[in-house]
């Protein structure tokens, strides 16, 4: 008697994909280290990191085995649970939002049908934003529990900021989500590769505030509040050493690849090669060229932002507070307006 | 005071206009600036490679000279000792022996010769100073050292390769040094 018919296949298969997707963000991360040297350097007409292999393409192997080998300090007066708590927490938050990402159309291999997407879940975006508003409790929790007043005042800032943004944000998207009417993200970069346009055409202004609060949402340049060298001595990472500040990082930048990929997935078609017809070539390959395009449009977008965080400076804190809530929330539920009055003329 | 260029400009202080306000049309202006460096001629000197020539004046690591014959031109008068503003060298004097005539050039020599690199600052006074082309400053500088004692560059270190014997030496340290 069955009670239970289990696909061992299925589980296989998500591992696998889990296993990828996991190690390829981080691998990618590893890269973007090094890619924001590089782009600063050159920005900046200077050569950058080209001492440790070719082109110093070790560096970031060269950065990992330093973290590793540095002291590992906990200090006295810090909650220890919390204090290790912190970076982890940081970290999971920021690779769970890999979890609902369509990575390219289905490929078919041992005559299995496989979705390139860890969980195809009918609520992806809410989901994307419940997880990434978990990534303020790692900075929350690793600010507090380094009992500096540094630390704890950045993470304020960071969580204030964090609450400011999402709202923007959340407005932002649903004008978005009204036009596409599903928030699956397979079903809306499943839209833009069948219909003629992405859907930045649609939502520019949209995008535009989708984009700006992701830059705050990663505490990137212009809003780099929370670790603002100058004032409060790189913020909540001031009293973290070794691997636990190396995940701090990691995660900022692995943070900033998921919001490329989503902001890809959303308003740039995902992994849909534009003036390419898929139905022309096998299914496996169309899917391959999928991953490959959506992996560009990811580098392209981690580039503007090292290229804006290269070119503005930080904005003063009551000027980040005003933009958000006096420009951005504004601006959206305009937006919104439009959308809507749009949908209902049927335009 | 009259500008002696005309690039000065007079800050506006005018309130901002709306595209002003806006900052992103000056952001993306910004943006384009940083873009265009991209494609600018770098300045860098990739060092250990690539290295900058120094100056033909430029005073470096000190040298003892031998004359022709490969003999120690110094005599261990002092004169560099008493002009060296930072009191950096320090010497002991010795007499000549029968038999030393192709080692040391007079009949008194520098037994001792020290010059610290950490108190040298380079000023090029015992040079001025020396009665007989003993000691010249050369086109290199002091390599960096783990400990204070390294920095005590010693007759061993300060001497040429000597002419006669050492010949391939010298021109290798002449064809550095140029």
């Amino acid at each position: 008697m069955t009670i239970l018919a289990f696909d061992w296949g299925l589980v296989i298969e998500k591992l696998i994909l889990i296993a990828v997707v996991v190690f390829g963000s981080l691998g990618i991360a590893l890269y973007t280290t090094f890619g924001e040297r590089k782009v600063a350097a050159i920005l900046q007409d200077r050569p950058g990191p080209n001492r440790a292999g070719p082109f110093g393409l070790l560096q970031p192997l060269a950065d990992g085995v330093k973290l590793i080998m540095k002291e590992e300090i906990i200090p006295n007066a810090a909650n220890k649970w919390l204090f290790i708590l912190g970076p982890g927490l940081a970290m999971t938050a920021s690779l769970m939002t890999c979890a609902v990402i369509p990575w390219g159309s289905d490929i078919e291999l041992f005559g299995r049908k496989i979705a390139l997407q860890i969980a195809d879940i009918n609520i992806g975006i809410l989901y994307v934003f419940a997880v990434v508003s978990m990534g303020v409790y790692g900075i929350m929790i690793g600010g507090w529990a380094s009992n500096n007043k540094f630390s704890l005042m950045s993470s304020l800032r960071a969580a204030s900021q964090a609450i400011s943004y999402e709202l923007a944000m959340g407005l932002a998207l649903i004008a978005l989500l009204m036009t596409t009417e599903s928030l699956s993200l397979k079903t809306i970069v499943e839209q833009q590769v069948k219909g003629n346009w992405w859907n930045i055409v649609y939502q520019p202004l949209g995008f535009l505030l989708f984009f700006i609060a992701a830059l705050a949402e990663c505490n990137r340049t212009p809003f780099d509040l929370p670790e603002a060298e100058n004032e409060l001595n790189f913020g909540y990472h001031q009293e973290y050493s070794s691997m636990k500040l190396g995940f701090y990082l990691f995660a900022e930048y692995i943070n900033m690849i998921m919001s490329s990929a989503i902001m890809a997935s959303m308003y740039f078609g995902g992994y849909d090669l534009p003036f390419f017809d898929e139905s022309t070539v096998a299914p496996n390959i169309a899917a391959m060229i999928g991953v490959g395009t959506l992996l560009i449009k990811i580098v392209l977008f981690i580039f503007l932002f090292m290229w804006i965080r290269w070119t503005i400076p930080r904005f003063r804190y009551d000027q980040l507070m005003n933009l958000g809530w006096k420009t951005m929330i504004p601006l959206a539920l305009f937006n919104l307006l439009i959308t809507g009055a749009l949908i209902l003329a049927n335009l | 005071m009259q500008p002696l260029t005309n690039k000065a400009q007079a800050v506006s202080r005018a309130p901002m206009t709306f595209w002003e306000r806006l900052y992103l049309i000056n952001i993306i202006k910004g943006m384009f600036i940083t873009f265009s460096h991209m494609f600018k001629k770098q300045p860098t000197t990739r060092y250990p490679e690539e290295k900058r020539a120094f100056s033909p004046v430029f005073r470096g690591l000190h040298v003892l000279n031998r004359d022709e014959e490969g003999r120690e031109r110094c005599t261990a008068c002092g004169l560099c000792a008493v002009a060296c503003p930072a009191e950096a060298i320090t010497m002991e004097a010795a007499e000549r022996e029968t038999g030393e005539e192709h080692l040391y050039r007079e009949e008194k020599y520098a037994a001792k010769y020290e010059i610290n690199m950490l108190r040298c600052i380079f000023c090029g006074l015992c040079e001025e100073a020396c009665p007989k082309d003993a000691i010249y400053l050369s086109e290199t500088f002091a390599p960096a050292n783990y400990t204070r004692k390294g920095f005590i560059y010693g007759k061993p270190d300060l001497l040429i390769p000597n002419p006669k014997t050492e010949a391939s030496d010298l021109a290798l340290a002449r064809g550095v040094e140029a």
